[in-house]
């Protein structure tokens, strides 16, 4: 069963900054210098850097192979070279069986046909043959939920409707494996969870799928193994939640500027029931360690903690004080630590975690730092919104003895 | 067993590529158009127009009387000649225009001129049979001298499709080849014997019969106007020409695609 499916050893992809010679006026004097300067090109190279240096890694065949990273980190360079559009500078990128890359769900529509024509148009492209398109035509439709749309020109779409039908023909191509590159940041709420419905069924199916997405959540939920990109470079690789953990700390950590602070928030981590964990389920009791340390002497201080969801509407908040115990003082120098017990009833999504130091008699906050952790909550339940109440369906039946039917 | 079949599912899926991209091509030119089709019709109607304009307005000048076998030649001239130009201006932009898919999906990337050509060569049909029916019904005739014209069309057609390749391709990399492929199409039809006899260039009538597309031309007046062979030496020269062009342009474009993604 561990069959490669992806197999990537040792590449690096250079590139150019800056423009090219786009034109043979730019190109011939460009040749001129080159040939008078001959051997030493100081003024090409130094326009060169690494987009992405010395990768190796490889992906079991029907398993969901997650990518994160930062913007400008080679993600996308890494798909483009697993799909064959970019040749990689050194090493070697093989991949065994038929492949299709959901990089951009609509590159291959052309707004003038209609959205039948458009299926089959995009289809093709995505390399399906004419009768594969044919059979799956009714499926491919259905999945869209555009069937009384089908005929009309995609110029008159939403542009909801036209990442749908094209998210509908990609899924259908049926590869041996399949890149997708953040498709999960078009459409709505409901065509996401879709989409990642359908990435599951395809998975079932033994597909191997390369997930590129700033949507950790739906990474962890998907991916048995991540690889974190940091500038071109691998800087982590293995079960998503050390992974992806590593990102966040990454990526929040440096973001801090103190100032002149007198006491800040030193410290934020979440643990799960033994370690330090990102990725609980619904309903989990959680642990948030909080430091606070002081450079200066300060008096009746107390942490506030928070919780906010993805787009930064607080879920939920608290503090020492509120919850009765009391203030500290500190000297400069000195550190305070505070742990809170949580319990996680949160619906599937991702949360921020942050914590302030204030003082409530002179309404003054010296630190504030939100977000500072990230909770991934995934849940056995079909829930969704913020909280998660926990449903449990107790009667579920018709009416035992039905009224008249022109009863008010 | 399994290498074949993934073979021939590669080899269906290059043909439904190349056939779908020239079909939409195809109907995107005549969307929301009055005429849609019979624009196919009256681009090189137009054409030929013009060619039988320039024979009155010599024949005018020169006092000689309109010669009607004449106007034919020129038909028969000018109609495939429209096809060359407009097939080597659309295939030199084909993956300029596609840059898209060029830059986000893989494909084989000579679908695009193949499929420019092909699409430009679907109108040509419809032109041709328009012309053929003009033809029979002024009383052009048939001979089997018309069993040229397949051979020779597809002398035009290879030449079209290698130096699809080689524009497509140049242009990709350095614009300035689509405004140069526009001059040089400008004012080739003053160097090819289209609206003209090849006669009309006296001693450098050779000269002029070494650009591959006057063979092809001339040969095709012959068969279908005059009914005669057409010249074999300078067929073979064209044919020979083409096909040299089109290896030389696959084997160019094939060793220049893995920089596409990047130099588009």
């Amino acid at each position: 069963m561990a069959d490669v499916a992806v197999a990537v050893e040792g590449v690096s992809k250079k590139f150019q900054r800056g423009e090219l010679h786009d034109s043979l006026r730019d190109f011939v004097p460009a040749l001129f210098r080159r040939a008078v300067r001959r051997g030493t090109l100081p003024d090409l190279a130094s326009r060169e850097f690494w987009a992405l240096r010395d990768i190796s890694f490889t992906v079991d065949r029907g398993e969901a192979f997650g990518v994160i990273g930062g913007n400008g980190a080679g993600k996308s360079t890494l798909l483009k070279l697993l799909g064959g559009i970019l040749r990689p500078t050194r090493g070697t990128v093989r991949v065994d069986g038929r492949l299709s890359a959901l990089i951009e769900v609509s590159a291959g529509f052309h707004p003038d046909l209609t959205g039948r024509e458009n299926v089959f148009l995009y289809g093709t492209i995505l390399g399906m043959t004419r009768d594969d398109i044919r059979r799956r035509f009714d499926t491919i439709v259905a999945f869209s939920g555009l069937e009384e749309f089908i005929d009309t020109p995609v110029k008159r779409y939403s542009s909801g409707m036209f990442a749908r039908l094209g998210f509908s023909v990609a899924a259908h191509v049926e590869p041996d494996v399949l890149l997708v590159d953040e498709v999960l940041s078009v459409g709505d709420f409901v065509f996401q969870r879709r989409c990642m419905e359908r990435m599951r069924q395809v998975l079932l199916q033994g597909t191997t799928i390369l997930f590129v997405s700033h949507n950790l959540h739906a990474v962890a939920d998907l991916c048995r193994r991540v690889l974190l990109l940091d500038r071109g470079r691998i800087a982590a690789a293995g079960a998503p939640g050390p992974v992806v953990q590593a990102y966040l700390a990454n990526a929040l950590a440096g973001q801090r500027d103190l100032g002149d602070r007198e006491v800040y928030v030193s410290r934020l981590t979440v643990r799960g029931s033994a370690r330090e964990a990102t990725a609980f389920r619904s309903g989990d009791v959680a642990w948030v360690d909080v430091e606070i340390t002081a450079r200066s002497s300060c008096h009746r201080l107390s942490v506030t903690l928070y919780v906010q969801d993805e787009s930064s509407v607080g879920v939920f908040n608290t503090s020492t004080e509120r919850l009765g115990m009391g203030t500290f003082d500190l000297q400069a120098g000195e550190a305070f630590h505070c742990s809170i017990q949580l319990d996680l009833h949160l619906a599937p999504g991702t949360f921020y975690l942050g914590a302030a130091v204030v003082r409530y008699d002179i309404q003054r906050e010296y630190d504030r730092w939100l977000p500072a952790a990230t909770l991934l909550i995934s849940a056995d339940k079909d829930v969704r919104g913020i909280a998660n109440l926990d449903p449990k369906v107790v009667r579920f039946e018709p009416d035992a003895a039905p009224r008249s039917s022109n009863a008010r | 067993m399994e290498r074949i079949v993934t073979r021939g599912r590669a080899v269906r899926r290059w043909r439904d590529l190349v056939l779908m991209l020239a079909w939409r091509d195809i109907r995107i030119k005549y969307k929301q158009s009055v005429m849609g089709f019979l624009w196919a019709v009256l681009m090189p109607a137009l054409v030929v127009g013009a060619g039988v304009a320039v024979q009155y307005g010599l024949s005018w000048y020169s006092g000689r009387p309109v010669d009607t076998a004449n106007l034919a030649v020129v038909a028969v001239k000018s109609v495939p000649w429209a096809f060359f130009v407009a097939s080597l201006r659309f295939a030199t932009n084909s993956l300029i225009a596609n840059s898209t898919l060029v830059t986000k999906v893989y494909l084989p990337r000579e679908v695009f001129p193949v499929a420019a050509v092909l699409s430009q060569f679907a109108d040509f049909c419809v032109a041709s049979a328009t012309l053929a029916v003009v033809l029979a019904l002024t009383g052009a005739g048939a001979s089997a001298a018309l069993l040229w014209v397949p051979l020779l069309v597809a002398g035009l057609v290879t030449l079209s499709l290698g130096l699809g390749m080689f524009l497509s391709a140049g242009a990709l990399f350095f614009r300035d080849v689509k405004y140069l492929v526009d001059v040089v199409i400008t004012f080739a039809v003053f160097f090819t014997p289209v609206f003209y006899p090849v006669e009309i260039f006296g001693r450098y009538r050779e000269a002029a019969l070494l650009n591959p597309v006057a063979p092809l031309l001339v040969g095709l007046a012959d068969a279908v106007v005059a009914h005669r062979t057409p010249d074999l030496a300078w067929a073979s020269y064209s044919i020979g020409v083409s096909v040299a062009c089109c290896v030389a342009g696959v084997i160019a474009f094939r060793r220049l695609e893995p920089l596409f993604a990047e130099r588009i």
